[in-house]
């Protein structure tokens, strides 16, 4: 394995997200195709932090800053994959948010890391937003998955509009919708008609492998 | 010390429950007992030692009342500070008044079986096997005799149980099941044939006893006997009062302070009479009598009150403290026993007890259990994170941190998080998993902690003495055996 590319894996397992920039950069440069510095370092690396978490030596900040140095290392590759018309294999087409009336973020916020680590493209439409952005961005972005944050007993019902919504839109079907946030419950989830349900992040990301029948890196 | 071993540290968190006014008049009040009232020292030869001491003796009923400036004048002598020695160096325990640990607890006399579940009578390969899942265990720090070796004859049983738990873990051993100067004197050659001879023995005391008073205000003869053998060869010996409330002590708790400290000073005055500077360490376990049955259970206010209280004594009188906590009348690992075993620990810990008892009983101490025993190290962990207190610096108040993350932002991914994260306590049995996962298996504290008892039980070794000792041990019963 090349010493940079080693660099990588490391810069990754720690979350150091200037360093894995420069490291990425200087990689390209003396001429790694980016579909190797993907392949051979970032993703066993993220697979690596996975695994780590999974059997609990890692903790949440530890995905956390690994996911943020991918995303990092993301930014520098995705424009050179494009001029060279190389196309990343997309797990699919995230949109998410907090609905309407409630202003939750951390929750939703990990739930978009972890999902863009896992190879999705997240559309994040922050906090606070109206069941027709909501519409509109799955209409506009093509999503295949719409996940739904409500942190209040008040606000989730909020998540039952937005599926009505979808529906009157008629796109339902081309997404699929997943639920979270304190309240929610498997039993609520149902009762809407979402297609999944999960109380943490990661739970969220194998809800969505699973729903769309895509394979994830951790 | 080493890290193998989790202690309370300097608890920066301390509780108090007497005042200095209070501890004084509870000392005035014990030293009218001592003098006035007596205690029963069914003994002629804790007699004849007090007497030449200038106790007032009477030989019918076998009372000695103690003069309290000479009661005083002797407990002077006791040391206040020494180290209580494992088999291994690393597992040595300063008792230097700024630690707390953790031990077993004893003398059990059923066990839940680890692997089948079953509750039966204890045998010597269970004190063996609970003494290998302790020594897996960093919070625990020493070992009492857990449960008593049935299967074994009952005059060199004491034996077998050292034998035992030796046989399997370099800690501390503290046996509170041998009771006869003639057992004792034989328990003292097998500590110093694993000390390296007496006088290495004296230097490194790798054995220390316990014994019972007999509330209210006796004693029993063969506890004295076999004590005065052990502070002769100059073991750590501790005498403990289990004075409960309402029936062997005055319902107060102010009243039964008293009779368990009278219990408790009067042997150790006699210890220090008889071999002067010898170490010794007060030890208690009151509780309050169970007013429907009758039964000492452990467990409840009354004891959390008795575990803070009563090492104020000890350090009025400059007395390391074995406490009696973890006690609960539960059946189970339970609710009950989470309750009690927290609390008593706590107020114990939090006052700065040197020993803590124990870890591992249910039922009044009768029954052990894997699980209890994983539990309630679990419940000393948290007690000792509890007990540190929060440090307050700059690195701790992070303040340049709070800037950068600012209003609306969160800390999970800063640098600052992931150098101090591990300063967090984390759970091994504590549930905080989603409720999905909980109710696909629908599992706990329980079958994790007797997993993990299995696993060890599978897996660690314990620390088996060589061959050539482990005979030399078997002789010394054998011989106790032929000899009684």
């Amino acid at each position: 394995m090349d010493e940079i590319l080693q660099k990588i894996i490391s810069a990754l397992d720690e979350g150091e997200d200037e360093q894995i920039s420069l490291l990425v950069r200087q990689a390209l440069a003396i001429g790694f195709e980016p579909m190797t510095i993907l392949e051979n370092a970032l993703v066993p690396a993220m697979t690596r932090v996975g695994e780590k978490f999974a059997c609990g030596e890692y903790f949440l900040p530890n995905l956390i800053v690994s996911a943020e140095a991918m995303k990092q290392a993301m930014f520098v590759l995705e424009p050179v994959m494009r001029q060279r018309q190389q196309m990343l294999k997309r797990a699919g087409v995230a949109v998410i948010g907090t609905v309407q009336g409630d202003i939750h973020e951390i929750g939703k916020t990990l739930v978009g890391t972890m999902l863009s680590v896992n190879g999705f493209e997240v559309h994040d439409l922050g906090v606070d937003v109206t069941p027709e952005k909501f519409v509109s961005a799955v209409a506009e972005t093509g999503a295949n998955l719409l996940g739904l944050s409500a942190l209040l007993t008040t606000t989730m019902t909020v998540q039952r509009d937005v599926i009505q919504k979808l529906e009157d839109a008629g796109i339902r079907e081309q997404v699929k919708v997943i639920v979270g946030g304190a309240p929610v419950t498997r039993a609520w989830a149902d009762e809407i008609g979402a297609d999944g349900y999960a109380e943490d992040a990661i739970g969220a990301v194998e809800i969505a492998r699973r729903l769309l029948d895509v394979e994830g890196i951790i | 010390m080493s890290q193998k071993i989790l202690s309370a540290i300097d608890p920066k968190l301390r509780v108090s429950v007497l005042s200095e006014d209070e501890i004084r008049r509870i000392h005035t009040a014990t030293m009218d007992v001592l003098e006035t009232i007596g205690v029963r020292f069914p003994s002629e030869k804790a007699l004849n030692i007090l007497e030449a001491h200038g106790a007032q003796v009477d030989r019918e009923t076998m009372i000695a009342k103690i003069p309290g400036v000479i009661a005083e004048e002797h407990l002077s002598r006791a040391p206040s500070t020494y180290t209580l020695c494992g088999l291994e160096p690393d597992f040595d325990l300063p008792l230097d008044g700024s630690h707390s640990y953790l031990g077993t607890d004893g003398c059990g006399v059923e066990i839940i079986d680890a692997f089948t579940q079953e509750k039966r009578p204890s045998t010597k390969r269970d004190v063996s096997d609970v003494g290998r899942v302790a020594d897996a265990l960093p919070e625990i720090a020493f070992h009492w005799v857990p449960l008593s070796a049935q299967d074994c004859p009952v005059e060199s049983r004491g034996l077998h149980e050292l034998d035992a738990i030796w046989n399997v873990s370099g800690k501390h051993l503290q046996t509170e099941s041998i009771v006869s100067e003639r057992e004792m004197r034989f328990a003292v050659e097998m500590a110093a044939l694993l000390a390296g001879g007496r006088e290495a023995l004296r230097r490194r005391p790798v054995l220390s006893i316990m014994q019972c008073t007999i509330s209210p205000l006796c004693h029993d003869a063969g506890s004295l006997e076999a004590a005065l053998v052990a502070a002769e060869a100059g073991l750590p010996v501790g005498f403990m009062t289990m004075a409960s409330c309402a029936s062997t002590g005055p319902a107060t708790l102010a009243g039964n302070l008293v009779v368990g400290n009278v219990e408790v000073l009067s042997a150790l005055v006699l210890l220090q009479m008889a071999y002067p500077g010898c170490p010794v360490y007060y030890a208690a376990a009151q509780t309050a009598t169970d007013l429907r049955t009758g039964a000492y259970t452990g467990g409840g206010p009354a004891d959390y009150l008795f575990g803070a209280a009563t090492n104020l004594l000890a350090d009025f009188y400059r007395l390391p403290l074995s406490m009696g906590a973890f006690a609960t009348g539960a059946k189970q690992p339970d609710w009950q026993a989470g309750v009690d075993n927290s609390l008593s620990a706590f107020m114990a810990a939090s006052t700065g007890a040197d020993m803590l008892l124990g870890a591992g009983l249910l039922h009044g101490s009768r029954i052990f259990s894997y699980e209890e025993l994983l539990m309630d190290s679990e419940i000393w962990n948290m007690l000792c994170a509890t007990l540190r207190g929060i440090v307050v610096d700059d690195e701790t108040l992070a303040l340049e941190v709070i800037r950068q993350v600012g209003p609306g932002g969160h800390y999970l991914a800063h640098r600052h998080t992931l150098k101090h994260m591990r300063e967090l306590w984390q759970p091994t049995l504590m549930d905080r998993r989603p409720y999905s996962v909980w109710e696909e298996k629908r599992d706990g504290a329980r079958e994790w902690a007797r997993e993990k008892a299995q696993k060890i039980l599978r897996e660690h070794p314990g620390r088996p003495l060589e061959d050539g000792l482990r005979s030399e041990l078997m002789k010394i019963i054998a011989l106790a055996e032929q000899l009684s």
